[in-house]
């Protein structure tokens, strides 16, 4: 067994076995997002590939410093003095937000009552909770078009009622995003936060109980505190990716909504500027720096714990 | 202690199919040690579990004070539990542990602050109060516990297994604490213990339990020198158990497979079968071959510092074991005589 | 006592939540039989929509496409995560583990869009076409990462020892752990394989960045159908793929809970 400070060295054959997985990430996964600095630095063209200067293996050395020097942050400046970028990237961040608290409101009692089912039922419920994540995203999101219509089931429904004369206008809004974030993200924040509760030594409960808390104030004082861990992993699995979210807002949201995702789709495949949208990336990637930065580290804290 | 303090009347309670406590009734007063002693399953948890409020029981009264428990939730209780694998809050420090329930009681900081002080003195911990839950030793993990189930001042203290997690040397220093502070806070303890050496250091009064029901109630020494029945005889302390039945001649007499043995009077009928329960400590041994004992030869013997513990073969199937003071005389294969006092052993009838 | 109020709050948590989940979905399927093209109105019961799929060319090329894509991505992902996750899991701290690792668990979070704009990027650099062997790279790299997260969990359940004896008898590491770990952790390298399966089956975005002519997926048919509204069509493709996901995990639960039992 090694130290916690030495690196361990690895034998001919484990590195034969790793060669495969992380040749395929750094091609695939790491060496792209270079790609994504650099044609973030091009400009646009009207040629193949869209963007240019193109580095080519056959260029020599003076080539290649002319090409160097011909890179600029463009591309950055028109971002930064185009409105709708700004705005599509704070409205996403504000939206994801959104929707990951109100994923965090419905999801805490639902992992609640699942943590508290009986041990045998609890299997087959966690399955059926988690079953809709295994069927297609799109389809989901594509339901919830159905609904959410002005001549939708749920207007429908309401009028039916008698509740509304004229249907309200829930369809093609901010609002409408929110709904399908949550309802397509919602086994990601239900799951670790299962797992936090789940974890949690039952005679704590018990103990709160026999020092005189009632079931609510144990809840806060205990149970609530030591799931911690699980609502800060939840959230940051519904708030990183949301932020990005496509299919979402293009379904569901108005020509108002501004996402992020959204806008930088329309600037690759509409208007094929790929600096741009190369740009938008970084920018985005950045932003969510912070955050990325502290997932990883909780997911390195808990291996660590092993 | 005139008017018991917990009253225990006609309890039972079943889990399905199995009945963990048949018709038990007990009264614990005020200011007392007391000991629920048995082995697993014999219904000693399931009780503790019904005074602290986490179990309801089928039939049956439990009050406190003359007021009845039924229907109360835990955290009305004026009884508060040491649990036995402590269950400490691990994201609150010692001082945010031992203050939870006067937090729950609604007092104010600056009482709270006193009493954690208060408790940490007592404990001998003080300076401790900031410290995280992981970084306590096993034994500052008990004191925290027990210093967190006192701080609201319960009447009542219930302890599950309080030593049980603890390495012998700790026990035996731990067993004195405990009994110190029960002493000089004056609030009743009641411990669940299996471990009877525990059970007869620490209580006032012992209820030993089998099978969902109590077997007898006493004084250690009650208990240790007159078990009520073979359960508890065997139970409680080491003992030989002689099958025999009885003879009545002039005198009452016990027919053991090895001779006869003069017993005070019972109320069993003449050829009886019974066992008689004898202590080691009560069996006297002699060198050599004398009158009127019960002839043996030693098998073996285990010297255990201030007395002797001697295996003797007799006429019996059973070998029976003799402890004595002066025995470090005696080898393997020394021939000796025993002899058993009339009021040394406890008889027991057959069925019992 | 108040322990009932608190389970029936428990249990209404539970039907709401399963209520808000399976909701949509339910709705889905039943419109998918409805005579009407009409949301609200209700037509009568009727397949007709089943059969103008049956007629629709590029709906079912596209249903094809995406099957093949999703069991040869899926094969890939499996591989890769299960190597991955043997680094991780048996191989110490070595040298750029942490890199390794992050990258690893990146994809889980990460937009889709950056990671499709990335993949894209990628091929035009390397000057490959984008077709059906771009697409299946770009589905074998996101989802790897769900598969090593998968197979990573089974292997650290396991119990070490157990290796450690076989060892013992005379295996070398690499025996040991082909005979003895990975027949036990199959059940979770068949989970991460449907799960990388279904990832691919389902994904639109990747798709649309790493895919090229020829080579449409389903969710690309379907979200192009889509945006021209909603479709009775869709509703009964849609019904299609969600009772072909179920069939695949009740079959795997069933085929789960057997091995399980016989554990």
């Amino acid at each position: 067994m090694t130290g916690k400070g030495s690196k361990t060295r690895l034998s001919p054959s484990q590195r034969l076995a790793l060669a495969a997985p992380y040749g395929w990430i750094v091609l695939f996964l790491i060496a792209p997002f270079v790609l994504i600095a650099k044609i973030s630095l091009s400009r646009p063209a009207t040629a193949r590939p869209p963007y240019e200067p193109v580095f080519d293996l056959t260029d020599g050395f003076a080539r290649f410093l002319e090409k160097l020097s011909s890179l600029s942050l463009d591309a950055y400046r028109g971002l930064a003095n185009d409105s709708i970028y700004v705005d599509s990237y704070l409205s996403s961040l504000v939206i994801a937000a959104v929707a990951t608290f109100f994923t965090l409101l419905l999801a805490y009692p639902f992992a609640l009552a699942l943590a508290r089912a009986p041990q045998r039922v609890r299997p087959m419920l966690i399955g059926f909770a988690v079953a809709p994540f295994w069927t297609s995203f799109l389809i989901r999101v594509y339901a919830w078009i159905a609904l959410l219509k002005d001549e939708g089931l749920i207007n429908h429904a309401l009028k039916a009622l008698g509740l509304i004369d004229a249907p309200l206008p829930m369809f093609a809004t901010s609002g409408a995003v929110v709904v399908g974030i949550v309802y397509s993200y919602l086994p990601f924040m239900l799951l670790p936060l299962y797992a936090s509760i789940e974890r949690q030594d039952a005679t704590l409960r018990e103990a709160a109980a026999d020092l005189g808390a009632t079931p609510w104030r144990a809840f806060w004082a205990v149970t609530f505190p030591l799931s911690r861990e699980g609502i800060i992993a939840g959230s940051l699995l519904v708030f990183i990716p949301a932020v990005g979210e496509f299919v979402i807002p293009d379904l569901l949201g108005g020509s108002d909504t501004l996402m992020i995702g959204r806008t930088l789709w329309n600037d690759f495949f509409a208007n094929r500027d790929w600096p741009a949208a190369s740009a938008a990336a970084i920018v985005l990637l950045a932003l969510l720096s912070a955050p990325l930065l502290f997932y990883e580290r909780l997911r390195l804290k808990e291996e660590e714990r092993r | 202690m005139t008017e018991a303090l917990l009253s225990i009347c006609n309890v039972s309670k079943r889990f399905g199919a199995v009945t963990a406590l048949d018709d038990v009734s007990l009264d614990v007063g005020a200011g007392e040690f007391f000991a629920l002693l048995g082995p697993s399953g014999c219904g000693k948890t399931t009780l503790m579990r019904a005074v602290a409020g986490f179990e309801t029981p089928d039939a049956g009264r439990i009050s406190l004070a003359g007021r009845d428990l039924a229907g109360e939730p835990p955290y009305r209780r004026p009884v508060n539990m040491m649990f036995q694998s402590y269950a400490l809050f691990p994201h609150l420090d010692v001082a945010g542990n031992i203050g939870f329930g006067l937090k729950q009681q609604g007092r104010s900081r600056a009482e709270i602050e006193s009493r954690v002080e208060e408790l940490l003195r007592i404990m001998q911990m003080s300076g401790l109060g900031a410290r995280k839950i992981e970084q306590l030793s096993g034994g500052q993990k008990q004191r925290v516990a027990l210093a967190r189930a006192l701080a609201p001042g319960p009447s009542l203290l219930l302890l599950d297994e309080p030593l049980g997690a603890l390495d012998r040397q700790l026990r035996e220093d731990t067993q004195f604490q405990l009994k110190d502070i029960q002493r000089r806070l004056n609030t009743s303890f009641v411990i669940v213990t299996h471990d009877q050496d525990e059970a007869l250091a620490l209580a006032d009064r012992i209820a030993v339990m089998r099978a969902g029901r109590i077997e007898q109630v006493g004084a250690p020494a009650k208990i240790y020198r007159r078990p009520r029945t073979r359960f508890v005889a065997g139970f409680v302390g080491q003992t030989n158990m002689i099958d025999g039945v009885i003879e009545n001649g002039s005198g009452d007499w016990f027919v053991a497979p090895f001779g006869r043995i003069s017993v005070a009077s019972c109320n069993l009928a003449a050829g009886a079968k019974a066992t008689l329960s004898v202590r080691p400590e009560n069996i006297e041994i002699m060198r050599g071959d004398s009158i009127g004992g019960i002839l043996g030869v030693v098998d073996d013997v285990a010297f255990r510092g201030e007395s002797t513990l001697l295996r003797v073969r007799v006429n019996a199937s059973e070998p029976l074991l003799v402890s004595s003071t002066k025995g470090e005389n005696l080898a393997k294969d020394d021939v000796v005589t025993l002899h058993i006092a009339p009021d040394a052993g406890t008889l027991f009838a057959e069925d019992r | 006592m108040k322990a009932g109020a608190r389970s029936l709050a428990h249990w209404s948590a539970l039907a709401l939540g399963f209520l808000f989940l399976y909701g949509p979905i339910v709705i889905l399927v039943v419109m998918s039989f409805n005579a009407s093209r009409l949301v609200a109105v209700w037509g009568g019961f009727s397949t007709k929509w089943y059969y103008a799929l049956l007629s629709d060319e590029q709906m079912l090329n596209a249903a094809r496409t995406s099957l093949v894509a999703a069991a040869l991505s899926a094969a890939f992902a499996t591989m890769n995560g299960l190597l991955a996750a043997l680094a991780l899991a048996r191989f110490g701290r070595f040298k750029t583990r942490t890199l390794f690792f992050s990258a690893i668990h990146a994809p889980l979070v990460l937009p889709e869009v950056v990671l499709g704009l990335s993949l894209l990027l990628c091929f035009v650099a390397l000057g490959i076409d984008r077709g059906l062997a771009t697409l299946v790279v770009a589905h074998a790299t996101f989802t790897m990462c769900f598969a090593a997260v998968v197979i990573l969990a089974a292997l650290r359940e396991c119990d070490m020892t157990l290796e450690e004896a076989a060892m013992d008898l005379g295996a070398t590491p690499a025996q040991a752990f082909v005979k003895i770990t990975l027949p036990l952790i199959a059940p979770s390298i068949a989970s991460a394989y449907l799960l990388a399966f279904t990832l691919s089956l389902d994904d639109l975005v990747i798709a649309s960045f790493a895919t090229g002519p020829g080579a449409t997926t389903l969710p690309m048919r379907i979200y192009s159908q889509v945006r021209l509204g909603v479709s009775p069509e869709v509703n009964a493709i849609s019904t299609l793929l969600l009772g072909f996901v179920a069939l695949a995990l009740a079959l795997s639960a069933f085929a789960m809970r057997g091995r399980s039992r016989a554990a």
